[in-house]
């Protein structure tokens, strides 16, 4: 009975089903003069709009970097604001070109979809923020509670495996976006709230009295994120993933934003003039300029530079980097060499 | 509560000679002891809520500062985050030089609005058409530029209030008369226009807008010619076109079918046409009738163009959650609800300016008379 | 007479060609849009490298739900969790279009209220509901029911077995589900025996011409005989007390406050649409012809009962059904305030998961479509039997 429902289902969807043209998603941008990127919606830190109504964030930022290596100008992008039922499917048939979105790696979503990861960004975790009057100081105390969240990309299953994992029962409230699932729990309905620490320390601005809340020391997910391409493109696949990569590079031999014309003009390190397009042309193998990585980080500054422009401890949301140091300082960021 | 004479339609042909306010009021409010009852439930329920209302929205806001630190007071409105970004709640992205054209494209549509409730328009279907059109026809035109020397703006840049009022507009002048297409469609004595007929209304009443906009997003651009690109606003539009005049023709056909079958048995008898029947007889009373769920529809529409947010187009509401997500904003909920409670009041004013003018125009056109 | 009859039939062949030509020209225009439809998607299908198909319906969900009608957990299958969820849509439906409905009637009619009060009160209640997004007054609702809800420590308590707080209404479960699934089966069974002896009892009465108290007995037995089954019920089963133990109650029945937000949002504005409808319905039934029920001297009951409501309804029922249908798909807001319904469950958490988006997306509108023909039905089958009484 089901199987045949299931059956009819298919012929139904496999009318309704196709992937567009995708052999080339870089010449299309190249012929188009611009870059469609689908961003999440209003994530504080990572896209959103400032009061002139210019778009900014993390992933906004490697955007407009993206389209610098592309186009040779930052501000050749377009973004498309869209949540995840419309993500995918955007991406799919070719609405837009790369998702720097807010989606976590994991196998289903690369195995099934038509689409891939090109790599990691932003290593982040799901976290508990619970009120301190509760006397709580573990996600393992937290049996029977509450818990609110904003139905993230993961963070169901993440409580549903970590609970049962640690034989703990929870009830789950789950909001389609995170100021509500704040104001949930701010207002009492929940115990605990759950979701990524960077939306939680984010989101967690708007709650009346921050220091009477905490969050608990677990990370309990893995969220590896970063930016998602149509899965049989290639080429555009190692434009996107080595465009972050050398952003990555960047931080990692000093190059910034403000620095990157002297250190193309004088710079002796044989790695920095590769990076930059001096004496050797990187680009040309994936159909870019010589300049292409010069031109990002001109636009948008190394790793470190757009972390802190939007994340960091300067900003409002004070993040520290964490897992999304260099490798060489402890952290997890690694660029393969640039050789 | 008298409920029968309640349930009598208001003999407004003869209005008894007016007593005074005071007297009216005494004879209507407090004559029997249920209605004294119910006055003063009335009366409590007023005090217990307005107070609050008025503090929180006047006495406690806080209308004038630099930015959000002049919103910490929890227990006031923040109107300073609205006049922050008033410019893109009203026009998005739209480019500030040419802002002007969107005050025009908001002006027109108002002004088409108005003229579609005016008596002498409403009594000439074609001019009634042709305003219907025209308001959206001419916003696209200012609104995209590329004629008359207007530099051209592409519609990824269209936003806020503007963005809403074309949606709809559109939305209405497409879903109006495909709606009266398919009401008529429906009564159609051929079977398969009929059926087709009936296919589309239970279909664009049977599917949430989400699903649709999915639809519209996702899978039309697969049923194209390669080639073939819509902007996203115009694949949003024409599926809510095509979704709401499904809406549309059931309000046409409750409309249809209170016309008394009397009357066009007269007609009939009298040797009328069924063409003649349908323009002369049935059409201009059903539309009379219509015309409540015909506004009851529309503010609907205007309100559920907000849907559009999910697909990525920042309209009104998209606008003010936008500025809510920049974190130098993020310091409470008294900016929150404040800026909810502003788009609140703009639907509303939108939307009972709506009702009110054809609230007016149904006392003038009431039937029976 | 032979002439009119040559006449009509020549008129009826005429007709019936050109009907007959139209409608071939329609199906042929038909026809070409969803052949190139199909070409261009079988087009784009040849180019298709997504993998396909629906057996991850048969996978485990893994996600828990908040609302469960029926039986289901973290291992339970996706399919589980799309039945869930759509029970979870469906009662909130139902329940929203069984208070929706009368309050609406109620407004509408108050709307005409010789209390001007009341009738100013019901215009401004309609004028203030339907023209603010619904979006914004369940937000409104939700943070409002929320608040004024104390902590579960602090918990409002019936006779210490019902309790609210703001976790939700927690109402004594019956301790055995089989036992409770027979009773449930014998109250609905007794209600349908009632209304049955009750139909045919107010039949006889009404032949027998019975007034006064003779009339109320039909209804005492439609609304009585399930009332004391479910007192019957109630007494004979075994019942578990919900018991405060840590964050929240165990056991028991929980009525989440996410339901009671939506079910209030959704009913108050639609109520605000209908009312809208009665009232131009009540308007559309020409004064002459309560005028002219007066003269003859009846009572306004029956004027009302007989004369105008009959012929409101005429103009009612349409737009009614098509108010009841955009309830159903405003229930998809839900995911705004968390109640699991279809739309949060299985076309956010499901499609999130699975990224399957055009399968997930084609059950969902399949779905809701399905429902929607159900509803709109039974307004067709309601409308045909109004059309038939008012004659």
């Amino acid at each position: 009975m089901k199987a045949y429902f299931a059956a009819a289902l298919a012929a139904a969807a496999a009318i309704l089903m196709a992937s567009s043209a995708t052999a080339g998603t870089l010449d299309e941008v190249k012929k188009r003069g611009k870059l469609i990127c689908g961003v999440a919606p209003n994530i504080p830190g990572f896209a959103y709009a400032d009061d002139k109504g210019v778009a900014r964030g993390f992933d906004v930022d490697f955007c407009r970097g993206l389209a610098a290596a592309i186009l040779g100008d930052a501000e050749k992008m377009q973004l498309t604001r869209l949540g995840p039922r419309d993500a995918f499917a955007q991406l799919q048939t070719g609405a837009v070109d790369v998702l720097t979105h807010r989606f976590t790696w994991t196998y289903n979503r690369d195995n099934g979809g038509g689409i891939t990861f090109a790599m990691t960004y932003f290593y982040d975790g799901q976290g508990f923020m619970v009120k301190k009057s509760a006397n709580v100081d573990s996600v393992n105390k937290l049996n029977g509670a509450s818990v609110c969240i904003a139905q993230g990309t993961t963070t169901e299953l993440n409580i549903a495996d970590y609970f049962r994992a640690h034989n703990l029962t929870y009830k789950i409230v789950s909001f389609a976006d995170l100021d509500e699932a704040r104001r949930a729990y701010e207002a009492g309905r929940c115990d605990a709230w759950s979701n990524d620490r960077s939306s939680l320390a984010a989101r967690g601005l708007g709650l009346q009295k921050r220091d009477d809340h905490v969050i608990l020391p677990e990370t309990i997910s893995k969220e590896p994120i970063g930016p998602v391409v149509r899965k049989d493109d290639g080429q555009w696949m190692d434009v996107v993933r080595w465009t972050v990569y050398a952003l990555i590079a960047a931080e990692e031999l000093g190059v910034t934003q403000a620095n990157v014309d002297e250190m193309k003009k004088s710079s002796q390190s044989p790695e920095v003039k590769r990076l930059l397009g001096v004496g050797d042309n990187l680009g040309q193998k994936n159909g870019l300029s010589a300049e292409w990585a010069y031109n990002a980080i001109k636009a948008v500054g190394n790793y470190g530079e757009i972390f802190e422009r939007n994340l960091g401890p300067k900003t409002r949301l004070a993040l520290s980097r964490g897992p999304n140091r260099l490798w060489k300082d402890g952290g997890l960021l690694y660029a393969p060499p640039f050789r | 509560m008298n409920a029968p004479s309640a349930l009598a339609p208001a003999p407004d042909s003869a209005p008894p000679p007016r007593p005074g306010a005071v007297r009216r009021f005494a004879a209507s409010c407090i004559s029997t002891p249920a209605n004294i009852a119910l006055t003063a439930a009335i009366a409590l329920l007023l005090a217990l809520t307005l107070p609050d209302l008025v503090e929180w929205t006047l006495v406690k806001a806080r209308f004038s500062g630099a930015g959000p630190e002049a919103c910490r007071d929890p227990d006031g409105a923040c109107w300073v985050f609205v006049s922050a970004r008033i410019g893109q709640l009203l026009y998005g992205d739209y480019p500030p030089p040419e802002r002007w054209r969107v005050d025009l494209v908001l002006a027109i549509t108002a002004a088409c609005a108005i003229g579609l409730m005016l008596r002498p328009v409403r009594r000439h279907a074609p001019l009634a058409l042709a305003l219907l059109w025209l308001g959206p026809a001419l916003s696209w035109v200012l609104a995209l530029g590329g004629v008359f020397g207007l530099p051209p703006v592409a519609t990824t840049r269209w936003g806020g209030l503007a963005l809403t009022a074309i949606v709809a507009a559109t939305t209405l002048a497409g879903a109006i008369p495909l709606g009266l297409a398919l009401a008529l469609a429906r009564r159609s004595q051929l079977p398969l226009l009929r059926w087709l007929a009936v296919a589309t209304i239970e279909l664009g009443r049977g599917v949430p807008l989400v699903a649709v906009l999915f639809v519209a997003m996702a899978v039309l651009p697969l049923l194209l010619p390669p080639g073939v690109e819509l902007s996203p606003l115009l694949r949003a539009a024409l599926a809510f076109v095509v979704f709401n005049a499904a809406g549309m023709a059931e309000v046409f056909r409750g409309g249809l079918q209170a016309v008394p079958a009397i009357q066009t048995e007269g007609a009939r008898a009298l040797g009328f046409t069924r063409l003649q029947i349908l323009g002369l007889i049935e059409l201009p009373q059903a539309l009379v009738i219509a015309m409540p769920g015909l506004v009851n529809t529309a503010i609907a529409v205007i309100k559920e163009t907000t849907v559009v947010l999910i697909i990525g187009l920042l309209d009104f509401l998209a606008q003010i959650q936008a500025g809510l997500a920049d974190p130098q904003w993020i310091v409470g909920d008294q900016v929150r609800d404040a800026a909810y409670f502003f788009a609140g009041l703009v639907f509303w004013i939108v939307c009972f300016g709506l009702s009110r003018l054809s609230a007016g125009l149904e006392r003038r056109t009431a039937p029976g008379r | 007479m032979a002439f009119a009859a040559l006449f009509t039939a020549r008129y009826w062949t005429w007709r019936r060609l050109g009907a007959l030509s139209i409608q071939a020209l329609i199906a042929a225009a038909v026809l070409a849009v969803v052949w190139a439809a199909a070409e261009n998607a079988l087009a784009n299908l040849a180019r298709l490298k997504i993998k396909t198909g629906f057996e991850f319906l048969e996978r485990p969900a893994g996600f828990a739900i908040a609302q469960r009608l029926i039986p289901y957990s973290e291992s339970s299958s996706y399919f589980a969790a799309f039945l869930t969820a759509l029970l979870n849509t469906l009662v909130l439906a139902a329940v929203a279009i069984l208070i929706a409905t009368p309050l609406g009637f109620a407004i509408g009619v108050a709307r005409r209220a010789p209390n001007q009060l009341l009738a100013g009160v019901a215009t401004a209640y309609v004028e203030t509901l339907r023209n603010v997004p619904l979006l914004l007054q369940l937000f409104f609702w939700y943070f409002a029911v929320l608040q004024t809800l104390p902590a579960p420590r602090a918990s409002h308590s019936l006779l210490g077995v019902i309790f609210l707080n703001n976790r939700g209404l927690i109402l004594p479960a019956p301790a055995d589900a089989g036992s409770a699934a027979i009773a449930l089966g014998a109250i609905l069974a007794v209600g349908a025996l009632a209304a049955w002896g009750a139909r045919i009892l107010r039949r006889r009465l009404e032949a027998g011409g019975a007034t006064g108290g003779g009339a109320l007995l039909a209804p005492a037995l439609a609304f009585g005989a399930p009332l004391l089954a479910l007192l019957a019920a109630a007494a004979t089963l075994h019942w578990e007390r919900p018991v405060l133990s840590g964050f929240n109650f165990a056991g028991g029945i929980v009525v989440i406050p996410e339901f009671v937000a939506m079910a209030l949002a959704l009913s108050l504005y639609s109520a605000a649409y209908i009312a809208e409808i009665v009232r131009a319905g009540i308007a559309s039934v020409a004064p002459g012809q309560v005028e002219a029920a007066r003269a003859l001297g009846l009572p306004p009951a029956i004027v009302s009962l007989r004369i105008v409501i009959p012929q409101a309804l005429r103009a009612i029922v349409p737009p009614l059904a098509n108010e009841h249908l955009r309830l159903l798909r405003n229930t998809t807001l839900a995911a705004a305030i968390a109640y699991p319904d279809l739309m949060l469950v299985f076309a956010g958490t499901v499609l999130n998961q699975t990224v399957q988006a055009f399968e997930v997306m084609a059950i969902t509108v399949a779905t809701y479509l399905a429902i929607s023909l159900v509803v709109s039905a039974a307004m067709n089958l309601y409308n045909r039997r109004v059309l038939q009484a008012g004659g």
